[in-house]
């Protein structure tokens, strides 16, 4: 497969009180053309800063090493117009709080059809066509009204579809999705990720997909990786990570995750909590809150290796596999 | 134990006046619930935005007035006005909430030391070094170590926070403690800690929950009870187990659908919920012609 998106050794850093902190660790993944990937991990991860780097959206003062690379453009290195048609034609971003990125005081149509008519000399006409259709098909009944609203007269769902909408209007390649969903509602959460999908398909667009909620990711995209601490610390297939996980901080994770359908005596709570990549010790990051860990995972970071259905940071993979005692049964077949 | 009700709700309404169309009307929020908590039990009040359920939970302690209905707290009236500081505080030490948000809902000059001994104080006449004691107890009830104690809220990760905020409802020693979305703002690994910690409690001081949430599998692990409310009325009441096992109305088992898990399929959801989806934007435009 032929990677649209090439991250290969992403490290960055961003001042706080005066230092350059690390934020991401050493960071490498493919995104193929049309491919969805997971990004999953607690606060302080670093999965919407990696996102940011992708978009070029980092804060000032931080600092990258590695490379992006995107359709063989060095992502990192743009500027001017290279710059400027990456973000027109390559990404689009969807972010989680829909309010909060669209302007208040500008009509919904507006809002969407400015870009195509400032930037891309379509007429105003042509415009409102395209946007009117694409509204349709997120699901927004009476399009043409709409546009004629303003985004308070508009519901969260119904504003998050209008985001989507305006992120395929510019028919980018990449969308990088943060949290689009989990502002809202569970039953508008299942409709908006399946028109989100269903675009995403037809027009053959790749999708980097960041969330907290594992199932979620697991349930959208073709692969998950995990991240803790700035560092990804497995990425494999999406429907193996339940019953197979690489890592025992994804183990760890699914098994601390209140069930809809089985009452637990007590959760498997996870002792700790989630740390940002620059209060992470030396060796594995998860070590402390590892159930698995002994006197040789805190020697050094254990690097991300290949296994056969994925990748892993676990140095005791070998020996953990089919044991760390996923949720469902039939667990463990190595 | 005897089967007492603790929290007793009849045909409980609350509207609030909106314009709509230049002219003034009444919505909604709260339309004829009633429902009961037996001492020592737990209820789950569950439905997505809009459905009411945090409405109650402001109607449960008072920080809104109910327009009708009656709300009783181990057998007396809720809802007219507390005559006089002390009936207000005798209401406090009925019934403690704990919020979603633990960064707004702490002082942030004050210690958590400091924040739990002006709650104990409150609400016992309690000297010096018993008040200190108190809040030690409070304070390792949930697990937070002297120097967190000692700490102002701004040197708390989000998960400490919310074990002060159950401290401090704790030091009322309540009968009934509200927790609204208390554990919906917290990373997974942190959920499962305040969730064990609640059960706990639980165990320890007999304290009924009340539990506001949009989270099922949350609500599964936490209560015996639910009620599933849908635009201010109850569309299904019944165990825990048997609501989400088995739910009676189409409304429950959309919303149990809707929630990932392995083999979830939106695109399914999306269909089957599509009449009510219709029925939904027909609302929505409603709302937003308004």
């Amino acid at each position: 497969m032929s990677a649209l998106l090439e991250v290969d050794g992403l490290t960055v850093t961003l001042p706080v009180a005066g230092l350059q902190q690390p934020v991401l660790r050493d960071i490498s993944f493919t995104l193929g053309q049309g491919e969805a990937l997971g990004l999953v991990g607690e606060s302080g991860s670093g999965k919407s800063m990696t996102a940011r780097a992708i978009g070029r959206l980092l804060p000032p003062g931080a600092q990258c090493e590695g490379r992006i690379s995107f359709d063989g453009d060095s992502v990192l290195e743009l500027d001017g117009a290279g710059l400027r048609t990456y973000r027109t034609h390559g990404v689009a971003m969807i972010f989680q709080d829909p309010r909060a990125s669209i302007n208040p005081v500008r009509r919904v149509g507006d809002f969407l059809t400015e870009a195509l008519v400032t930037n891309e000399g379509v007429k105003q006409d042509d415009a409102n066509t395209r946007a009117a259709e694409l509204l349709d098909a997120v699901g927004i009944d009476d399009p043409r009204r709409r546009m004629r609203q303003y985004p308070h007269q508009l519901s969260g769902g119904m504003l998050q579809r209008v985001m989507i909408a305006a992120a395929l209007l510019i028919n980018p390649r990449l969308i990088l999705a943060d949290e689009p969903t989990t502002a809202l509602d569970v039953t508008t959460q299942a409709e908006v990720m399946a028109i989100l999908d269903t675009l995403r398909r037809e027009r053959g667009v790749s999708m980097l997909f960041i969330t907290h909620d594992l199932e979620l990711a697991a349930a959208v995209c073709d692969r998950t990786a995990v991240m803790y601490a700035g560092l990804l610390m497995e990425e494999q297939r999406s429907l193996k990570l339940d019953s197979d996980p690489l890592h025992p901080y994804t183990a760890a994770l699914v098994q601390a995750r209140p069930d809809i359908s089985v009452t637990h005596e007590r959760l498997l709570a996870i002792p700790g909590r989630p740390l940002s990549a620059f209060e992470a010790p030396p060796g594995c990051a998860f070590g402390p809150r590892c159930p698995h860990a002994e006197p040789a995972c805190a020697q050094a970071v254990p690097p991300l290796l290949d296994v056969d259905t994925g990748r892993s940071r676990c140095r005791r993979l070998p020996e953990l596999r089919g044991t760390m005692g996923a949720k469902s049964a039939g667990a463990g077949n190595g | 134990m005897a089967d007492t009700a603790i929290v007793e709700v009849i045909g409980l309404r609350k509207t609030y006046p909106v314009t709509q169309d230049g002219q003034r009307t009444d919505f909604v929020a709260v339309d004829d619930v009633s429902f009961s908590v037996q001492q020592g039990s737990s209820l789950a009040i569950v439905g997505e935005s809009g459905s009411g359920k945090s409405t109650i939970a402001k109607l449960l302690v008072g920080l809104e007035r109910v327009t009708a209905g009656t709300i009783l707290i181990d057998g007396v009236d809720r809802t007219a006005k507390p005559r006089g500081a002390r009936a207000r505080r005798q209401r406090g030490s009925d019934v403690q909430i704990v919020f979603q948000d633990p960064y707004t809902s702490l002082d942030r000059r004050q210690t958590v030391e400091a924040a739990l001994a002006e709650a104990v104080r409150l609400h016992s006449n309690l000297g010096r070094d018993q008040v200190a004691r108190r809040v030690k107890e409070l304070a390792e009830m949930v697990g937070l170590d002297q120097r967190q104690a000692e700490a102002r809220p701004i040197a708390l990760s989000g998960g400490q926070r919310q074990r002060v905020a159950i401290a401090r409802a704790l030091a009322a020693e309540p009968r009934v403690l509200i927790l609204d979305e208390s554990v919906a703002a917290l990373d997974v690994s942190i959920q499962a800690q305040i969730l064990n910690l609640l059960a706990d409690i639980r165990e320890a001081t007999g304290v009924t929950y009340l539990l506001i949430s949009h989270d099922l599998a949350v609500v599964r692990q936490l209560t015996r009870d639910a009620i599933v409310m849908r635009r201010g009325q109850v569309v299904e009441a019944g165990s825990t187990v048997s609501v989400l096992d088995h739910p009676q109305e189409a409304y429950t088992r959309r919303l149990r659908d809707s929630v990932p898990r392995p083999g979830w399929d939106p695109h399914q959801i999306s269909r089957e919920g599509a009449i009510a989806t219709a029925d939904d934007q027909n609302t929505a435009t409603k709302e937003s012609d308004r």
